[in-house]
């Protein structure tokens, strides 16, 4: 009688507990979102005032680096370049800086008001992220692409080395993979089984000639992936924060186990406004001024714009 | 005049791992890669010393390059080796964006350096490294001039913060300066009193400008000989200091005239106190095969060559 009645309380309790994570899930997803439309606001806002800069890819990857940096991350208060006992990110397709200053401004790496300066003279927020000029986040210059892997390779080494047991993230765009040291990079974080390293490929199709399969055609990226030594799945919605978040996790759990990870993330470049969707055209263009405002309309105001 | 004597031939990349091999002992951070050349960069002991602090990279200088930047984040001082033709043009823009860009830490060494490297030929004979590398804002660019002073190079680089190209060679050649020097960044080395002109050597042609001077002196004409291992930053006083009195200079190294050592005193020499120069350095030439020897030879990169080029500036003063 009183193990039954345990067994039943046990089982409450179980369900209670699930029932406060799926709240706290909802609202997590929701307020993510939120930050997410504000991203959107910010990068077109910042490429439009300069009518130069990368929308597209930006667009594609806001969700992405919104569930990243405010559900995935292992992040310290404040910023050091050595970045010792925390997550550490590298972003090597450096064109999509808008999307990544966004985000690192609203989670407090520099004041959101410093987007402003996006692009301009004596400006931190450079037009590819550098280091150069010592914006709280960035830990390389990238832009000229194919190099950010193996930067994210030796950083995880270095982890390694000093027994810090944090994962090291990077971003790549599809195309980019066309760049011949991202397989020199993929052979060796194989061999040397650099297991605490999670790599995504922005899978969007779009580079800025074409399509990917117009432009060169990369066959199977699991395929190859696999045969270089990965364990790789698959973000089918890229542009879905649950579907990222849950990837991620995966991912995380897939880690230490003697393999590095990739995730081939599709995407819709130019995510979140109709007329920069299912089209290269935006990935390095701005919009003129009646364009801003018909993507700004799609994306009502959430936490403030800059 | 000082006299200098050979302690016995070696070469300037055994200088380099031995170097190395004392920074494994004394400092936890440094770490090593290598692309394929384990042997040839004389890695080997600290590969045995320190197996957990070496990367073999393969044949994949590339992402060597980058692999050494992401290596300083976590507080590691990569030092990266491979023949100095790999190291410089092959990853020049890996070295601009992901290291002198980004200001990392990260030691490029390149063995290998000019012509010296002899019979494989122009294909691996670079002779434009010195430029690619001194062009890079931040890059410190040495050149050290025998084994001793190879070791000290390295030893003192492990303590300077940013970048540094570090380039040497694969001939046995003289070993002159001590044992126990303090290597200075940045400090040219007056080897030589003279009046009459000043020979600014840099690497294989320190010792070469030593004999030259031995020969001038027999002919009755005194040079002042300076030993320029660090061409960037570059020791603008010691310079100036003896063209002020010597009025004429000659500049010599195993290196292009363009873009070399040459070119960086022209410009401190336009500047302050323009001066009678010739340049011992080929002459916008690729290598070819040959021995080392028959190479500086025919490339006019030896103390003949200098001592014909000393008596010819003197005659424009």
């Amino acid at each position: 009688m009183f193990n039954k009645f345990q067994t039943i309380m046990r089982k409450k309790i179980v369900e209670i507990l699930i029932l406060l994570y799926k709240i706290k899930h909802m609202s997590s997803t929701h307020s993510m979102q939120d930050i997410v439309t504000q991203v959107r606001r910010d990068i077109l806002r910042m490429v439009h005032k300069v009518n130069s800069g990368h929308p597209g890819g930006s667009l594609g990857c806001a969700e992405f680096f919104v569930s990243l940096y405010n559900e995935v991350l292992d992040l310290k208060e404040g910023f050091d370049m050595n970045g010792t006992n925390e997550d550490l990110f590298f972003l090597s397709n450096g064109h999509i800086s808008p999307v990544f200053y966004s985000v690192l401004a609203r989670r407090g790496y520099f004041a959101v008001d410093e987007l402003n300066s996006f692009r301009l003279i004596d400006s931190r927020l450079q037009g590819h992220p550098t280091t150069h000029e010592g914006l709280p986040g960035v830990r390389i210059a990238s832009g000229s692409l194919g190099q950010g892997l193996s930067v994210a390779i030796g950083a995880a080494q270095a982890k390694k080395l000093n027994n810090d047991s944090k994962l090291v993230y990077a971003l790549m765009g599809d195309g980019e993979l066309q760049e011949g040291q991202n397989w020199e990079a993929i052979m060796y974080a194989a061999a040397k089984k650099v297991d605490n390293l999670i790599a995504t490929v922005d899978l969007n199709g779009k580079q800025i000639d074409g399509s990917t399969d117009e432009v060169l055609p990369m066959g199977s990226l699991e395929a190859k992936f696999l045969a270089f030594g990965w364990d790789v799945l698959t973000i089918e919605k890229g542009n879905d924060i649950e579907a990222i978040v849950a990837g991620l996790h995966k991912a995380k759990g897939m880690t230490g186990q003697g393999k590095p990870i990739c995730i081939l993330m599709k995407t819709e470049m130019g995510n979140g406004v109709d007329f920069m969707m299912h089209t290269h055209a935006w990935h390095g263009k701005a919009p003129n001024d009646e364009q801003l405002s018909s993507a700004l309309a799609q994306n009502p105001e959430t936490l403030g714009d800059y | 005049m000082k006299e200098y004597s050979n302690q016995g031939s070696q070469d300037t990349r055994s200088g380099f791992g031995a170097g190395l091999t004392e920074l494994g002992r004394t400092n936890p951070n440094v770490v090593a890669l290598c692309a394929d050349l384990i042997g040839s960069l004389k890695m080997d002991q600290f590969i045995e010393e320190n197996p957990e602090r070496f990367f073999q990279v393969g044949i994949a200088e590339a992402n060597m390059m980058g692999i050494a930047a992401g290596l300083t984040i976590g507080g590691k001082i990569p030092f990266t080796g491979t023949f100095a033709n790999f190291s410089t043009g092959r990853v020049y823009d890996q070295i601009r964006q992901s290291i002198a860009y980004s200001n990392k830490n990260v030691k490029i060494c390149a063995s290998h350096a000019g012509v010296t490297l002899g019979e494989d030929g122009a294909t691996h004979q670079i002779l434009e490294d010195i430029g690619l590398m001194k062009m890079l804002p931040g890059m410190v660019v040495i050149n050290p001039c025998d084994f001793n002073q190879t070791k000290a190079a390295t030893l003192a680089i492990a303590d300077h913060e940013g970048p540094v190209y570090l380039r040497f060679g694969r001939p046995k050649v003289a070993n002159f300066t001590p044992a126990d020097q303090n290597f200075e960044i940045g400090k040219g080395i007056l080897l030589q009193e003279g009046t009459d002109l000043t020979i600014v050597a840099t690497g294989h042609l320190v010792w070469e400008a030593l004999e030259a001077a031995k020969t001038l002196h027999s002919n009755g004409i005194s040079a002042e000989v300076i030993n320029i291992h660090t061409i960037k930053p570059l020791d603008k006083d010691i310079i100036l200091k003896s063209v002020g009195k010597t009025g004429a200079i000659v500049t010599a190294e195993e290196h292009n005239y363009l873009g070399g050592l040459g070119e960086s005193v022209a410009r401190v020499l336009a500047e302050n106190n323009p001066t009678p120069q010739e340049f011992i350095a080929t002459q916008d030439t690729f290598g070819e095969s040959g021995t080392p020897a028959q190479l500086m030879d025919k490339y006019g990169l030896n103390a003949a060559a200098i001592v014909k080029a000393s008596e010819k500036v003197i005659q424009r003063k």
